[in-house]
Formats: C-alpha cells, structure tokens, sequence
C-alpha cells in the first residue's frame, strides 16, 4: 500500500466518485501512519502472547528451583515433623494422595467411559445433547461446591470425615474429565472401520468394545491419565471431606493426609521448614501434571 | 439403529451409567439446599445483603463475599479478557505454524497447573512484588481514586484479581480461538484486497465478526473466575469486610468456604456456608448454562449458513 498516487480511499466506493480530493501529501502520511499503526498493534499482539506465558515459566521457575532443594529419599518416606525439627517428608500426604486418587478412579471410570461412548457412538440418540449438556456443566461447577456435595453424602451420615468423601467429591470431577476426552479419541476413529466390523456381521457392542475401544486404548489411558493428573491437584474438594491427618492412612473412613492440602497447610504456615516441604510437594505435583498433558499431546499428534 | 437383544443390552447399560451423571446434577442442587435450609428459612434472600457475618453470635450475611467475588473476578477479566483476545489473533493470525504449536502449548498448561501451586508461587513471588513495585506505584499515579489507596498489603483484592486473570486466560484463549477459526478466509481475503493493513484485516474481517462469540468466552471465562478458590483462597487475606481498595484484604464466596468450613463443625455456621456455596452454584450454573446456549447456537447459525 503506497498509493501514493492514488485519490480515493479503498473504502469509499463507486457511488461517490468524486469523494472530496485529498492531496497527495495528506495520503502518504495517512498511510505511513496506518503502515506504523499496523506494526505497532501486530508487536503488540506479540507482547501479549509473551506475556500470557510468562507465568507459566515463572511458576515451573521457582517451583522446581524450590523444590529441588528439599528433595531427597526422606521427603518420600517419612512423616512430616512438629514446628522446630527439621527435616521429616510428606509420605504420608503421597500414598494418601494415592489412596483417594486410586478410589476416586475405581468410582468414576465406569461412569466417565460409559458416557464418552455413548456421547461417541450413539451421537444420534436423542439424549445425547442432554447428556453433553450436563457433562459440561458438571464440568463447570467450582470443584469446592462438590466438596460440600460429598460433605453432605458422605460425611454426615457417616459421622466423620474419610477418605471416601475425598474420593466421591474427586470421582465427580474426573467424570466429565474422562468422559470427554474419551469422546474425542473415539471421533478420531474413522467410520469405515466401525462399518468394517458391522459389514463382518458382528453385533454393534463387539464392534464398540472390541474394535473402537481396543482401538483407541492408548489415547484413553492417556486421557484418564490426564485426568487422574488433574484430580491428583484438587484441594478445595478435599479440605473438609478428606479433612488432614498426622499419621500415615491406616483406613479408609478415617480422615487422610493428601498433598494438595498439606501444600495448602504447609504454604500458609510461618515456618520455612513447612515452606521448603510445601515447595518440594508442589514440585511433585507439577511433575506428574507435566508428563500426563506432554504424553497426551504427542499422541493426539500422532493420531491426528 | 439398534438391532438385537445384546446391542439393547449394551446400550441400556450405557444409559444407565450416563444417567447418573444426570442425576448427581440434581443431587448437588438437592443436598445443598438440604444442608442450607435451616439458614435459608431463617434469613431468605436478606442473607445475601447484610455484611455482618459472625459465627460465634450466629450472624450470618454474604454481602462481603458477593462483593469480593464480583470484584476479584472483574478484575481478573478487565486483565484477561483483552490478553487473551491477543494471544488468540496472535496464534491464529500472525504466528509460524511451529511457534503457534509451542506457545499455544504453553497457554494450555497453565490451565493444567494445579490451583493450590498457583497459590503458593503467589504468596511467595506475586505478593512480594505487589507489594514493593507495583502498588506503591499505582498509589502514587492512581491514589486519587478510592481503587489504590491505603497501604500495600502484597495480599488483597489485587493478588487475588492478578491470580484469577492467570488462571482464566487459557479458558478464554482457547475459545476466542476456536471462533475466530470460524471466521472465513474469503473474508479476510476480502478486506486485504480491499487494501487493508494485517491490522485492520483482523480488525476488519475478524474481531468485527467474532464478537458474540468473544462474548461467549468472557462469559465461560467469568464462570471459572467465580468458582476459583484455592489460589484466591491463599492471597486474598480472608477478612470479611467491604473495602473500597484494591490493595486491602478481601473474601469470596468460594474462599470463606475453604477457610471456615472445616472448623464450622455443624449448626447455623455450616448451614450458613451451605447456603453461600447453594448460592455459588446457582450463578456457575446459570453462566455455564447461558455460555454453552450462546455458543451452541452460534455454532447452529454457522452450519445453517
């Protein structure tokens, strides 16, 4: 664009030919304004995308920087020390982290899979907008409102704090999770293999289980890995289900240490000894959360 | 469609299994109203506009947590919304194919880190630089208005804002993302042939026609913002009162619950809390429900053009 030559602006069209002359100086500068304006809005662009990744790269910063000081043998296997003695690790937080997450599987899976089929494979059946409707608005719901939910479930009639409504709240949050990465996977299956399997005359379950699931198994474990990852983080669900706990877990209906919440604890402590443990748990944590979301995408790559 | 007694079995079991998720939709709304009731039928809809919030005398009004709410998420999006407009024409738009795969990558991972990480990176690395950079600053060129005065706690309504606006930027990314793609090339094609700069064809061609979609990712993005809690719970200083500055501390509706609710031990208090986390839901719910609406027939209108 260095019409300089040029008397009509491009937006001005044919009804009004002799739109008012502008000389050739004030052209030129318009466009040289509009050439820097359009740099300068283009950079800024830029900036931006820089700018929304600076957190990312600070957190992984300072998280590992942090972290990596207080690891060590000890943090995976011992108890967590009273204020004042140092050293003592989170052990007990990790296999209750392990416990309620293992459960909160076992619990939501069936459901999460179940509904991603069906969302996938029967996508003409009429309840299948509702059901995608409320997946993600089960999605949508702050995860502290099912915490209250498990609260209510579980805890009060059962007359404490445990393990399973930590796991009931965290099954309700992997659900939609599970059940829509599972959708995803199986729409990358093409049709012609279902209808290979239907022309085989074999019925439409052996079709589904045997064919498109098997199929698909390595992009669905990797999806329940993703959400096992993202559970694995809650921590509003847990405060007041799961509750917090000293000792190793020795029940499943007793109240149990989990990572988040002892990060939670230990980050809003005045002791830097908690601090120091707080980071390393956090380093733990964003590890696992890395290699699921890395390993989920290089085999959606591949599928795709 | 279905055609034997097996496949109708198989699909039966589907349904059933898919149907509970349903049902626990309904159930959330029904325990919580269960547990709130004894707090809704003592103070009604008055809950929600009386500041006073006192357990131990058993006064009880969400007026604060409202206003911390609505404050620290308008904050977050005031710093997100635009952000992420920019990402998305950037990725889309401008960037090479391979840097567009990196940093989109990056942009997704935020919203992979967990809440509570974000919470303790704030209090030890956003609080501090709050505190001693940016505040005393905004004091000084903006400490006229009500917003920016008072003294630099770090933790605050502005940590909290700050915070959320991290945390909501890849859900709006990804979806302005996702609408502007449907914008068609001829269009752009269109105002470049017309003469246009790149900036005013995104202008132009793009953003001009993508607004109620953007709208519709504000509006998901505003759903997250709400419900945020630990990381907020962590840096927005838990004091349950209605200041005028962004610098002092604040509460929410999703942070009080984490900050009381284990210790309330039952009686009015819990119900009290019941009854701001029934409210809570409520708000996602309908904001989820109205994004999803807009969205669904934005993509109707796409396919019927």
């Amino acid at each position: 664009m260095t019409s300089a030559t040029s008397t009509v602006s491009p937006t001005s069209g044919s009804s009004r030919p002799r739109a008012r002359a502008v000389s050739m100086a004030q052209v030129s500068y318009r466009d040289i304004r509009r050439k820097w304006f359009n740099r300068f809005m283009l950079g800024t662009l830029g900036v931006a995308a820089l700018v929304a990744v600076l957190p990312l790269i600070s957190v992984l910063y300072y998280v590992f920087k942090q972290g990596i000081a207080g690891l060590n043998l000890e943090f995976f296997t011992q108890l967590p020390k009273p204020v004042g003695e140092t050293g003592g690790g989170l052990g007990n937080s990790i296999l209750g982290t392990l416990t309620v997450v293992m459960m909160a599987t076992v619990i939501g899976l069936p459901f999460g899979i179940a509904s991603g089929v069906f969302l996938s494979e029967f996508s003409r059946s009429r309840f299948t907008y509702t059901l995608r409707f409320c997946v993600e608005l089960l999605a949508g719901i702050p995860s502290i409102i099912l915490g209250i939910f498990a609260y209510a479930l579980i805890v009060v009639p059962m007359g404490g704090f445990s393990a399973l409504a930590g796991a009931v709240a965290l099954a309700i949050i992997l659900v939609p999770t599970v059940a829509k990465t599972t959708e995803e996977v199986l729409k990358l299956v093409p049709d012609h293999i279902r209808e290979a399997g239907l022309a085989l005359g074999l019925p439409r379950w052996k079709v589904i289980l045997r064919i498109v699931l098997w199929g698909s198994r390595a992009g669905i474990s990797t999806g329940i890995m993703l959400a096992i990852a993202r559970i694995s983080g809650e921590t509003a669900p847990l405060i007041f289900t799961a509750l917090n706990s000293q000792y190793w877990p020795h029940g499943l209906l007793e109240p149990v240490s989990t990572l988040p919440v002892q990060i939670y604890t230990y980050a809003i402590a005045p002791f830097e000894d908690w601090n120091r443990l707080a980071w390393t748990g956090a380093m733990t944590l964003v590890f696992f959360v890395l290699i699921a979301n890395v390993s989920m995408r290089l085999i959606l790559r591949r599928k795709a | 469609m279905i055609r034997n007694s097996s496949d109708r079995r198989f699909y039966g079991v589907l349904l059933a299994a898919s149907l509970v998720i349903v049902l626990v939709l309904g159930a959330i709304a029904a325990y919580l109203g269960q547990l709130a009731w004894p707090e809704i039928r003592h103070s009604g809809i008055g809950f929600f506009f009386k500041e006073e919030w006192d357990p131990v005398n058993g006064q009880f009004g969400a007026a604060a947590f409202i206003y911390g709410t609505l404050v620290s998420s308008l904050i977050g999006l005031v710093i997100a919304v635009p952000l992420s407009m920019s990402v998305a024409l950037y990725l889309n738009e401008l960037a090479h194919r391979r840097v567009a795969a990196v940093v989109g990558f990056m942009v997704e991972m935020l919203a992979a880190i967990p809440s509570v990480v974000f919470g303790l990176w704030g209090i030890f690395f956003l609080v501090p630089m709050l505190r001693l950079h940016v505040e005393p600053v905004l004091g000084k060129t903006l400490g006229f208005l009500p917003l920016f005065q008072g003294p630099p706690y770090g933790v605050g309504m502005l940590a909290a804002g700050v915070i959320i606006s991290i945390m909501v930027t890849p859900t709006i990314t990804a979806i302005c993302r996702e609408v502007f793609r449907g914008v068609p090339l001829t269009q752009r094609e269109a105002a470049l042939a017309l003469g246009a700069t790149k900036w005013e064809m995104i202008r132009l061609a793009v953003v001009k026609s993508s607004w109620s979609g953007v709208f519709g990712a504000i509006v998901l993005g505003l759903g997250r913002a709400l419900g945020e809690t630990m990381a907020v719970t962590m840096l927005i200083g838990n004091r349950n009162e209605i200041s005028a500055s962004l610098f002092a501390p604040g509460q929410t509706m999703a942070s009080v619950i984490a900050n009381e609710y284990a210790e309330a031990g039952g009686g009015p208090h819990v119900a009290a809390l019941a009854y701001v986390g029934l409210a809570l839901f409520v708000v996602s719910f309908c904001i989820n429900f109205g994004a999803r609406f807009m969205i669904e027939r934005l993509k109707l209108r796409k396919a019927a053009a």
